[in-house]
């Protein structure tokens, strides 16, 4: 079924002749007959209407959860609807990279804009204009930080895992080794970070808040990684980032994490934002693209791709990272949802989400077997205890279209965001109840 | 236009969110920022126009042609779209339970299942989120695959000289030495020079073919079995696989790992830049090297399943899924022979559009094409003054996006072109009479080709400034223009 395809087959007849051929084999004549395939033995097509009712089907085979109370890397917020409209505009959709400016100064101002928030919510100097998800981020801005001399990167074991694989798998493909900070109370060791970390160092990775919710002291931290002349990098949760103080408050050279809470629904994992934001000075050792303001040859302000001699289509093998591309869409979207929110309604979401999982710890750890596993400030994370299989706790509470916390060693790991109400903390808090008797 | 920070008026807000329902309490202090991000306050109506606006100075493929040469700017289905919104998939956590998502779960597995049919390949990984990290992925599996011999003289990857920049990109991320190969006058790998590049230091051999000159290698099962015999892997780069999709397969070509990108061959849509998926398949001896976690079929449904030797992850979760899902949806309307069509009418669309043009611009590879060609306006650069630069900003004033422009880097003033085979013969014959005008004019007034475009947003930009003097946010403090 011919079904994107305009053209007739009579179309197809006169063209397959205006070119010279007679038939569209003879297009294919420089493949060696071997490899020509005789048909792939898959179904055949189907109507829209047929496609339409299959995949719902496949949807239906999901749970979609009334109430969700788990976060670990990913987040259920509130999605505005403008953000949604504005970001199925065909425009924006269908467009590439901006290669040609003057045809795509809408994408190239929506990336400024962009890059100009993450700036302000990192406090940092420079932003990309994304890369493919906090991980990733993760794991491009520690490899921002070594050089021959100094090559270990130090990482939290706070991390998240999903991010710590990923910074250890870029690592093996550099041949870098990575060596991991352990924890105490929930929250980076400090006295091991300084004790372990030396002039071999490149970098300290830290997560702000961290995997369990907790909130490091991450200038404490910063000074360690620069006391011994290693670089400090922040993986910060961006919702939090609108209260907590900033990377550059922190001492961070370099601020990155995912923006999915930005307006990006959790959607299987993806696709997600990685942001990365970093001092003056390393500016240039930024991978990806990144947009700058200048002027057309009429003084029009305009903008355009740029420092480009960075990149992998300039420099070749010698290209610091081989990404070319930027998830724009997904940098869209949460410039929409950060201009909707702006910065009162952005404060009041992380207000929101910091007092609803204060009230959701107070009635989790009251009951019997959920205490709180460690004693630290949250943002909208935390860790408790679990009298039994957690898994069973799993199921409970999926019985009643809750997704709870996600099962971590020692207990649950818990979020809870403005989507939750108070009547849906009750709830679970009565459902854990019953588990607990 | 006013960027949304200069449009911004200090109080307007309105509210989104609810009343909070619990008692308030806050962090300490010592814990908090010293000042609010100064993001834009604006106005429900407002934000809508500005983005309108924004729009409006955006050209996608649903705005006209867009023949930007191995970019594959294809039409996207709008029923995909609609698929990857469907709160069933929207609406469902990565790390929920698998039992819970066994839609999610089996759209991968299906996927899975028709792409390695189409590439013949074993097995896949949808985890990597745009071509050039699939890249970094498949070659992490040939990495992985030498260390685990214990075979550390591989160091060296080799890339012939027509390869997109991301490949030799890849090779240094991954810690390889680069050898470029040289192409033959016919466009393709220079044979000898690949005998002498290749010895029991070559990792592998990094390809796309067709390649960036729209030439399918004929040498191709000889390349690939030079390489093998020196103990090396094959990489296939799917950038051009829209050209051979249901007609030839990397695998039976003597590949060993393939990058698709889906955002290019499957329809889904590329967003200003992304998000995309690289998806990387591999034939069954690197398969317990790919990413983990993968698919697998179990007696009640699917589960996950951790590779034994697996490189880790290159991202978390599973890739960017609801791109994935969106290239299913494709294959599941188009079938075998709906992705057989594609591509043969991608290829004669091509020719087509080389057929019309050769008689007044030169192609840099004469002779039938796969799904892109390449002009060369190096003459034309010499005799009228007129570049390749030139040519593409004059198509801007005719509602064109221009070719891809100065790639491959072995051709001189290089205009890359790939029509795609969502375009039809009118839209053809349209591209083809403009740029003839276009080269008719080189000829009578080339002064008008260095002027534009005229009837853009912006015309030409000082990128040189741009680069030396870096403006990359907005200025709060200072005066704008």
């Amino acid at each position: 079924m011919a079904y994107y395809v305009p053209s007739t087959e009579a179309e197809q007849k006169e063209m397959l002749a205006r070119v010279g051929v007679s038939s569209f084999d003879d297009l294919f004549a420089a493949i060696p007959d071997s490899l020509r395939i005789k048909g792939l033995d898959m179904p055949e097509g189907l109507s829209e209407f047929e496609v339409r009712g299959k995949i719902e089907g496949i949807a239906r085979k999901n749970v979609a959860f009334k109430s969700i109370f788990r976060g670990a890397g990913a987040y259920n917020h509130y999605i505005p609807a403008l953000v949604k409209q504005i970001v199925s505009k065909e425009e924006f959709v269908t467009a590439y990279t901006p290669y040609q400016a003057e045809i795509s100064q809408g994408v190239l101002q929506s990336i400024f804009e962009f890059q100009t928030m993450m700036c302000e919510l990192t406090g940092l100097d420079v932003s990309n204009a994304s890369v493919y998800d906090g991980a990733a981020a993760a794991a491009e801005s520690v490899g921002m930080c070594r050089d021959r001399k100094r090559s270990v990167v130090f990482v939290s074991e706070s991390v998240n895992p999903a991010v710590l694989d990923t910074i250890k798998t870029y690592c093996y493909a550099a041949n870098a080794e990575v060596s991991v900070v352990p924890l105490k109370n929930g929250v980076t060791d400090a006295d091991a970070a300084a004790s372990v970390m030396d002039e071999s160092a490149a970098c300290l990775y830290v997560q702000q808040p961290n995997f369990y919710g907790l909130i490091e002291d991450a200038g404490k931290l910063g000074e360690i990684a620069h006391s011994c002349g290693a670089r400090f990098v922040m993986g910060v949760n961006p919702v939090a980032s609108a209260i907590l103080k900033t990377p550059a408050e922190c001492g961070a050279d370099i601020a990155c994490g995912d923006a999915q809470p930005f307006g990006m629904p959790m959607a299987f994992g993806g696709p997600y934002l990685g942001f990365m934001t970093a001092s003056g000075e390393m500016a240039r050792k930024l991978p990806g693209r990144i947009v700058g303001q200048t002027k057309d040859i009429d003084g029009k302000r305009a903008f355009v791709l740029t420092l480009q001699a960075r990149e992998q289509h300039i420099r070749r093998e010698k290209a610091s990272s081989n990404i070319c591309s930027n998830q724009a869409l997904c940098a869209l979207t949460a410039s929409v949802y950060l201009t909707v929110l702006g910065p009162d309604g952005l404060r009041g979401a992380a207000e929101r989400c910091a007092s609803k999982a204060r009230y959701a710890a107070r009635r989790i750890s009251a009951i019997k077997g959920f205490e709180l596993l460690y004693p630290g400030e949250f943002f909208h994370e935390f860790v408790t205890a679990c009298p039994c299989d957690a898994s069973v706790v799993e199921k409970r509470l999926a019985g009643r279209d809750i997704l709870g916390g996600l099962p971590v060693s020692g207990g649950i790991l818990w979020c809870v965001t403005e989507m939750n109400t108070k009547e849906q903390i009750d709830e679970l808090a009565g459902i854990l109840e019953e588990v607990s008797r | 236009m006013k960027l949304s920070f200069e449009k911004s008026r200090d109080g307007r807000s309105f509210p989104i969110l609810p009343p909070l329902d619990v008692p308030r309490e806050d962090l300490p202090e010592g814990l908090l920022r010293k000042s609010p991000p100064r993001l834009p306050q604006m106005a429900q109506p407002d934000i809508s126009r500005h983005y309108t606006e924004l729009a409006k100075r955006t050209h996608g493929v649903n705005d006209g042609f867009y023949p930007l040469g191995s970019c594959t700017m294809k039409y996207n289905p709008k029923l995909n779209d609609e698929m990857a919104a469907l709160p069933g998939f929207t609406g469902i956590h990565p790390l929920q339970p698998p039992e819970t998502a066994q839609g999610c779960l089996e759209v991968l597995f299906a996927a899975e299942r028709l792409l390695c049919l189409i590439t013949g390949m074993d097995a896949m990984t949808f985890q990597p989120a745009a071509g050039a990290h699939g890249e970094f992925t498949g070659v992490l599996l040939i990495k992985a695959w030498h260390d685990a011999r214990g075979d550390k003289k591989r160091a060296k990857i080799i890339v012939p000289d027509s390869a997109h920049g991301t490949n030799p990109a890849t090779a240094s991320m991954t810690g390889y030495q680069v050898v470029n190969v040289p192409s033959d006058s016919e466009g393709g790998v220079d044979m000898a020079a690949l005998r002498e590049a290749v010895g029991d230091d070559t990792a592998g051999l990094m390809l796309t073919n067709p390649n960036t000159l729209g030439i399918f290698d004929k040498n191709i099962l000889e390349i690939t079995r030079v390489v093998h015999e020196a103990g090396g892997l094959n990489y296939y780069d799917g950038a051009n696989l829209n050209a051979v999709m249901g007609i030839a397969r990397p695998g039976d070509m003597g590949f060993d790992v393939v990058h698709l990108n889906l955002h290019k061959t499957f329809s889904t849509p590329h967003g200003g830049g992304g998000p995309g998926s690289g998806a990387v398949g591999c034939k069954a001896r690197l398969e317990p090297f790919l990413p983990k976690p993968r698919v697998v079929r179990c007696k009640d449904g699917f589960a996950f399943s951790d590779p034994e030797r697996s490189v880790g992850s290159v991202k978390a979760f599973y890739g960017n899924f609801l791109v994935t899902l969106r290239a299913l949806v494709y294959m599941l309307t188009l079938g075998a022979d709906g992705l057989r069509d594609a591509a043969q009418n991608a290829v004669l669309n091509a020719n087509y559009m080389m057929k019309g043009l050769s008689d007044v611009y030169d192609v840099a590879y004469p002779g039938i094409c796969m799904h892109e060609f390449v002009l060369t306006l190096e003459k034309l650069k010499k005799e009228r003054g007129v570049s390749a630069m030139d040519v593409a900003k004059s198509m801007l004033d005719y509602g064109m996006h221009p070719p891809t422009m100065y790639f491959p880097l072995i051709v001189k003033e290089a205009l890359m072109i790939e029509p795609t085979e969502t375009e039809s013969r009118e839209t053809l014959d349209q591209a083809i009479a403009v740029l003839r005008e276009i080269r008719a004019r080189a000829d009578s007034d080339p002064g008008s080709l260095h002027d534009a475009p005229l009837n853009t947003p912006v015309r030409r930009l000082d990128e040189v400034g741009a680069a030396r003097h870096p403006v990359l946010k907005y200025n709060f403090d200072g005066v704008s223009d």
